[in-house]
């Protein structure tokens, strides 16, 4: 079974990211009935849908608006997550650039029923035409009348950082200060952008909303599985016969997701390993396939949900290779506000990289392992968490080939000659 | 007003102390680098982890406020193991060139690795290469390789001087301290970031390579650079004088008042006490005739200076005291002007440019116990003397440290006024135009060389202690002006600073009920003042 389209619907209208477009396919009809209902209803509707956050950590959505203070007197903001960067997963940049009213729609609900008077949409910097894409359909809104009466947006573009992807790095960012996650507590719903309670949403979570207004938290929760509602976008890649994005119920399996969808591993070469969830999900190999895409079901299995990024990896895929460019992505994009992250991540990608390059050594692989366990959970947001994953995961699951590499070095590397200093 | 235990030990806190302070208050060190009580929490050394009861994993003391009945476990075997990580983590790219950084001995690196990290290092690639030896301003040297990213210094000049120079720039291990394009580290505050820096990234250009921290003598002491009178700490090498060129005072550092300075110091009070060692340091008592200027022992100087008291009437005698004595030198020459009945005394000698003055720490006094004098009950017209002199009506004027030339009056005015009088005595610590043009020349200590008293322009008297020996023959004040008084007939017991201070308490009621004792090392408001 495939899965009725709810966010890709329109997908393959030529016209679907104007307001015509969006209208035609039945867009801005939950607006009007979110009008109608107290912002209290709106969030427990959203909670009632078991909608989970999708740009990573997969809060529960309605639980995460409850936060806000009731009877907030000054400003609450409603930030959209539009700083797409983990590695694998490209589905809110379709979001952006096919269904940008979906998000505007979202949003208008959303900060209804959070009580917000202006929203933030961060766009990764690189994401050019989404961003203008975007701006144009914030503009055609305007236009319309759904902005600028009551609640207004305001489109912020990044700078490249795949830290401010993060919901306290994105906030720094955007208060114009380096994109450094903030310490918690306070947390964003008390005390986030300017100072003021801020939720910071996923652009899919987001678009998801006006699908739950208007056909009903139970159908939406019917989608998916107990603890989570609704379809997901994974976005697929690497070797596969059909990368792309799809949408699909969380229930689906990664087998399913990868024969069934992605039209199985490219020219009918043997899976070796697949990343379920983004660059920062632990690896699993072939024989771990058959597990649901729901947060829990991944989080059963070892490893996370994540942002729906899967990454198919085939036999001629080098893991030790694999680990060492997950290893400088991370060396590259830790903020360095925590020591054990800046330290590590650079230490780390150095060992991989030398393993690699032939001159690797037989304490290598335990040393990562035990300075990854010992830096996870020390640090202020959960960026070294997600590097600690493939660390982990790719050293524990494929060990062999890893000391494949450092016994060829160990028994290529000349002996060496001890000279007494006495 | 919470109770909590910290490694069970039973401590009662005011409502938002952080964990750090809070086992501070119960006796526990928690480690940490990139906290300091001054500034804003920032959370990302992460070596401050403690345990908290029931808490799945450790947790950092400074974000972690007090609650009534936690229980904080600081030497939990976790604790302990995330510790030596952490520390690991601190040191990978870190260059460990102590035998050459001048932050040894000091270092909070050295002092945490041997308490609490002591692991065998695993780190064996090559480390990040960042830039060394960089000037930040005129004060401040920067070692970008030893730098552990604290970003206290960051935040300093954000929040304390809000002069915003400093950044971190770049990403992860290649994270560094810079200064913003166009910027120098120049605020008049900029030392403190060498005392904050727990590491030795951020070093003293002056102190620098002059002597090892460990050969260094410390004594508590006052600033006496304006009349704020900062807390400070003299430290001073005479243990190994040739390391340094025979400069005995080698820094002074902030020491901690929560009523004055807190933890910082200006750097014009930091870097203001090269005259100790100077060049021009007074050292024997002089006698000028004519051009001819010639050593003469303390006896004979005393003798002459009371003959000349004792020959000239209370109305030719002009004195001008000084605010940068210490109270006790005060009262005792308040003693001889009682003795002789002297009515032309004054302190106040206008600077030829205003000082500066801004809402923290800096006032435009830059006299240390401009206070204590007016309270003593010096404060006369000193333009007034100045022109009894001119007139010709002074046959002897006491001019105790400044140089009348170098003031506001006209230079012209000043040395007509010096050449009227037939006997001009100097008293100060060093030489200058005014002295030279003195008859009698006598040397006094300089304030890191005696011990005494400054009341400061809140009422607060604190005390300063001798940190070195004075050079050559020169004595405090109060010693100088005791043996005319003894040389003049008046009995004086007084053989310490501490005697003329009690003097001073039962003479003034202003300083009532006060004593060095009371004092300790924070000081006391005179009974009558009124914090600003």
């Amino acid at each position: 079974m495939t899965a009725e389209k709810i966010l890709t619907r329109s997908f393959e209208r030529p016209d679907s990211h104007t307001l015509d477009g969006y209208r035609a396919s039945g867009g801005y009809q939950a607006w009007p009935k979110a009008q109608a209902m107290e912002p209290a209803a709106i969030v427990e509707e959203v909670k009632a849908a078991n909608l989970r956050g999708l740009g990573g950590a997969g809060f529960p959505t309605g639980t995460k608006w409850s936060f806000i203070p009731k009877n907030h007197a000054g400003p609450v903001y409603l930030v959209i997550n539009a700083d797409e960067g983990e590695p694998g997963t490209f589905k809110d940049r379709y979001l952006l650039e096919r269904d940008p009213h979906a998000l505007i729609e979202g949003m208008l609900i959303a900060a209804r029923a959070i009580r917000s008077a202006t929203g933030f949409v961060y766009i990764r910097g690189e994401y050019v035409e989404p961003w203008r894409r975007f701006s144009a359909a914030v503009r055609d809104a305007y236009a319309a009348g759904y902005l600028g009466r009551g609640f207004d947006i305001v489109v912020h573009r990044g700078a490249g950082a795949y830290i401010c992807g993060e919901e306290t790095g994105l906030i720094s960012s955007l208060e114009g200060k380096k994109g450094w996650p903030k310490l918690k507590p306070p947390f964003p719903a008390i005390k986030g952008a300017f100072g003021a309670p801020t939720i910071v949403n996923n652009v899919e979570t987001i678009c998801h909303v006006p699908h739950i207004i208007n056909r009903g938290a139970a159908w939406f929760a019917g989608l998916g599985t107990k603890t989570q509602g609704g379809t997901r976008m994974y976005s697929v890649s690497g070797r596969v016969a059909r990368p792309g994005v799809y949408e699909e119920s969380v229930a689906i399996t990664l087998r399913q997701l990868i024969y069934e969808r992605a039209g199985g591993v490219t020219g009918n070469g043997r899976l070796k390993a697949v990343v379920p969830g983004g660059s920062s999900a632990a690896i699993l190999t072939a024989a771990e396939i058959d597990v649901t895409m729901d947060v829990d079901g991944l989080r059963n299995a070892g490893t996370m949900a994540g942002s729906a990024g899967v990454i198919v990896m085939d036999e001629t895929v080098s893991i030790p290779e694999a680990l060492m460019v997950v290893a400088r992505f991370y060396a590259h994009e830790s903020c360095g506000q925590c020591t054990p992250c800046r330290e590590s991540t650079g230490w780390i990608y150095k060992i991989t990289h030398r393993i690699v390059e032939g001159r690797g050594r037989r304490a290598d692989l335990d040393t990562i392992l035990d300075v990854a366990r010992r830096g996870a959970g020390t640090t202020i947001c959960a960026f070294y968490d997600g590097a600690v994953g493939p660390y982990i995961s790719y050293i524990e699951k494929f060990r062999s080939e890893f000391e494949a590499l450092t016994e060829a070095a160990v028994a290529a590397a000349p002996r060496r000659v001890v000279v007494s200093h006495a | 007003m919470p109770k909590l235990t910290v490694d069970g030990k039973e401590v009662e806190v005011p409502g938002g102390t952080n964990l750090i302070e809070a086992a501070r208050k119960a006796g526990v060190e928690v480690p940490h680098y990139c906290y300091h009580p001054g500034l804003s929490i920032a959370g990302q050394c992460r070596l401050c982890m403690v345990d908290l009861e029931k808490a799945p994993r450790p947790t950092i003391a400074c974000n972690t406020t007090a609650t009534e009945g936690m229980v904080v476990l600081t030497e939990t075997d976790r604790v302990r193991e995330t510790r030596k990580s952490i520390m690991e983590f601190h040191l990978i790219n870190h260059p460990l060139d102590c035998p050459v950084c001048d932050q040894a001995g000091e270092c909070w690196l050295q002092i945490y690795y041997m308490k609490h990290g002591l692991y065998d290092p695993r780190m064996t690639d090559e480390k990040v290469h960042k830039p060394k030896a960089v000037p930040l301003g005129p004060h401040v040297m920067l070692d970008a390789e030893r730098c552990i990213l604290c970003s206290r210094c960051v935040r300093f000049c954000d929040e304390i001087t809000a002069t915003g120079e400093l950044g971190i720039f770049e990403r992860g291990d290649h994270s560094e301290i810079g200064l913003f394009p166009g910027r120098a580290l120049d605020n008049p505050y900029s030392g403190n970031v060498v005392d904050i820096c727990p590491v030795g990234a951020l070093t003293d250009r002056d102190f620098r390579f002059q002597v090892r921290v460990w050969y260094l003598d410390s004594a508590k002491s006052v600033c006496p650079g304006c009349a704020r009178g900062c807390n400070i700490d003299v430290h001073v090498n005479r243990r190994r004088p040739h390391h340094a060129e025979g400069r005995r005072v080698a820094r002074l550092k902030p020491r901690f008042n929560e009523a004055v300075n807190r933890w910082w110091l200006c750097d014009a009070g930091r870097y203001g006490f090269t005259f100790v060692d100077d060049q021009d340091r007074l050292l024997v008592p002089t006698r000028r005739e004519g051009e001819t200027v010639s050593d003469a022992t303390w006896d004979d100087a005393i003798v002459a200076l009371a003959a000349t008291f004792r020959r000239s009437p209370p109305d030719e005698i002009g004195i001008i005291a000084s605010p940068k004595m210490a109270n006790e030198d005060l009262f005792a020459l308040r003693r001889l002007l009682d003795n002789l009945a002297l009515r032309r005394v004054a302190f106040r000698v206008p600077p030829r440019v205003a000082g500066d003055q801004d809402n923290f720490l800096i006032r435009a006094d830059k006299n240390p116990n401009s206070l204590g004098a007016e309270l003593v009950g010096l404060g006369g017209d000193s333009r007034a003397v100045l022109e009894a002199a001119r007139a010709r009506r002074l046959r002897c004027l006491v001019i105790f440290g400044h140089d009348l030339l170098a003031s506001e009056w006209p230079e012209a005015e000043v040395r007509e006024a010096l050449g009227a009088v037939e006997t001009v005595i100097f008293v100060g610590s060093n030489a200058h135009a005014t002295s030279a043009a003195a008859h009698w020349v006598l040397p006094a200590a300089a304030w890191v060389e005696r011990d005494g008293t400054y009341t400061n322009f809140e009422g607060r008297v604190q005390r300063f202690r001798p940190a070195v020996e004075p050079l050559g023959q020169a004595l405090a004040e109060w010693e100088i002006v005791g043996r005319l008084l003894a040389a003049l007939g008046v009995d004086s017991t007084a053989t310490r600073p501490e005697h003329w201070f009690r003097q001073l308490v039962a003479a003034v009621p202003a300083f009532a009920g006060l004593s060095y004792q009371a004092l300790g090392d924070g000081g006391r408001l005179l009974p009558g003042a009124v914090r600003a």
